[in-house]
């Protein structure tokens, strides 16, 4: 024993960004639980430090691009992209790596992902899209090492990314086919909620700390 | 494919402790919520509602406690009900962690209550937590504190009138199935899905498996939510899962 270590060295460090919207305590706890060693923040500092980025939320697409300026979090996002700092959007903030959406009137996203934002293509089902899906893996990614075909994740939403490249990674169905994860170089996003979806969650959780190592 | 339905323990809390005694052998602590919510997430819950059942303000802020230790250590939606009257009650617990806020008693004294969560917080985390009895006319009535007073209105149209506000989910509990374990009140269970449209979970009476099975198929619920048959541990959530698997209803395994 050597009781001036400890047991586990220190997780990459993960910055949670914080810009007011979405509960971010169960994404900080995930993390956590997967052996990252998280933030919750919108310093600089903190953000320029970090060994990766989540972009989390809940709420409305206008509006979180608005607090995302104001908080100048959009151009500590282009600059951790440039180092090839790992980016993971989660819900909401998948569809903000995306360029544009049509909620509320439309907004300019990020821009980091090709492709826009629509609603769910639910075919008169109920929206929002509530509840555990099956998620069909469209290519193989260090993003999904490990998690099985048909993997079930639990997802709150009502709109969609449509991406226009190659960034197609996972996709569920709910009414019809919709994409739910998405990825190109070290920008990846998911629809789903990984902080709420179980063991199969804190996998995905798992292989994005072992990227940002 | 359709829509995988879901298996939901609930757990009673009273001052941050599990109230009705549980039988699992291998739990170190059975009267604590985080450890049982633990297991039944490690069991293939779907999710987990918790259920303050507290007198006393003084012990509400262990539900708030409790909402922060269930998100370290429980990693599915879970919701809190019992003691909820406010949007500042309601952002405690969903602050803490919790996904979503169940209202019963509070949304009957004022309904507006609900359109205020919804929006606030989406109508997403607000579920109405919906009591009901059959009454002699074979109608179902709205009652409060468990069933011993009638508030006069209609079980159908009060969770009718209560998703039209803001809520987004209705858990329907049979006051005369609770606690019997001759399966769910199925035709007051379908009768609410029809008149809705949101998801509705049915509660009260679970004793066996197939009354799962029957909630889904003739009740038309969305979810079951079920407490002794799993606390007592006479079957776990998994072997639930499988039953339904092999009655053709999809389920998360």
């Amino acid at each position: 024993m050597t009781p001036d270590f400890p047991d586990v060295a220190p997780g990459p460090r993960i910055a949670v960004l914080d810009y007011g919207m979405g509960n971010l305590r169960s994404v900080e706890k995930a993390l956590e639980r997967v052996g990252a060693s998280p933030a919750v923040t919108s310093d600089e500092e903190q953000i320029a430090a970090a060994d990766g980025l989540i972009l989390p939320g809940v709420g409305a697409f206008p509006k979180a691009m608005k607090r995302i300026r104001e908080l100048e979090l959009d151009r500590m996002l282009n600059d951790a992209v440039a180092r090839q700092v790992p980016v993971l959007g989660i819900c909401l903030g998948l569809q903000l790596l995306f360029e544009s959406s049509i909620e509320q009137g439309g907004a300019q996203g990020l821009g980091l992902l090709e492709g826009d934002v629509v609603e769910v293509p639910a075919g008169g089902r109920k929206v929002p899209h509530i509840g555990w899906a099956e998620v069909t893996w469209e290519k193989p990614d260090q993003l999904t090492n490990g998690l099985r075909p048909g993997e079930p994740f639990y997802f709150v939403h009502s709109f969609v990314v449509r991406p226009s490249g190659d960034e197609l990674i996972g996709s569920a169905t709910y009414g019809s086919s919709f994409a739910c994860a998405a990825g190109r170089d070290k920008v990846w996003g998911v629809q789903f909620h990984p902080e709420k979806s179980s063991s199969a969650g804190l996998r995905m959780l798992t292989n994005f700390k072992e990227i940002c190592s | 494919m359709s829509e995988l339905k879901r298996i939901i323990p609930c757990l009673d809390v009273d001052n941050g402790r599990v109230v009705k005694g549980t039988n699992f052998v291998d739990i170190r602590d059975a009267g604590d919520p985080v450890e049982l919510a633990e297991r039944y997430d490690a069991e293939g819950a779907d999710e987990l509602v918790f259920l303050d059942i507290t007198a006393s303000h003084e012990g509400r802020d262990t539900i708030v406690d409790l909402a922060r230790r269930t998100a370290e250590n429980v990693f599915i939606p879970f919701t809190i009900g019992g003691g909820i009257r406010s949007v500042e009650d309601a952002r405690a617990v969903l602050g803490a962690g919790a996904d979503k806020v169940a209202v019963n008693s509070a949304a009957l004294k004022r309904p507006e209550l609900l359109g205020e969560l919804a929006e606030v917080f989406g109508s997403q985390c607000v579920v109405i937590a919906i009591d009901a009895k059959r009454e002699d006319d074979g109608s179902y009535g709205v009652y409060l504190n468990g069933g011993r007073v009638a508030t006069g209105r209609d079980a159908i149209q009060w969770a009718t009138e209560a998703t039209r506000l803001g809520a987004g989910e209705v858990l329907l509990t049979s006051m005369d199935r609770d606690g019997t374990n001759i399966g769910y009140e199925l035709e007051l269970t379908r009768a609410v899905a029809r008149a809705t449209d949101v998801p509705v979970i049915a509660s009260g009476g679970a004793g066996d498996l197939g009354h799962l099975v029957d909630a889904i198929r003739e009740g038309e619920a969305d979810a079951v939510l079920c407490a002794s048959i799993f606390h007592y541990g006479h079957y776990t959530v998994g072997q639930a899962k499988e039953h339904m698997a092999m009655h053709e209803i999809p389920v998360r395994v």
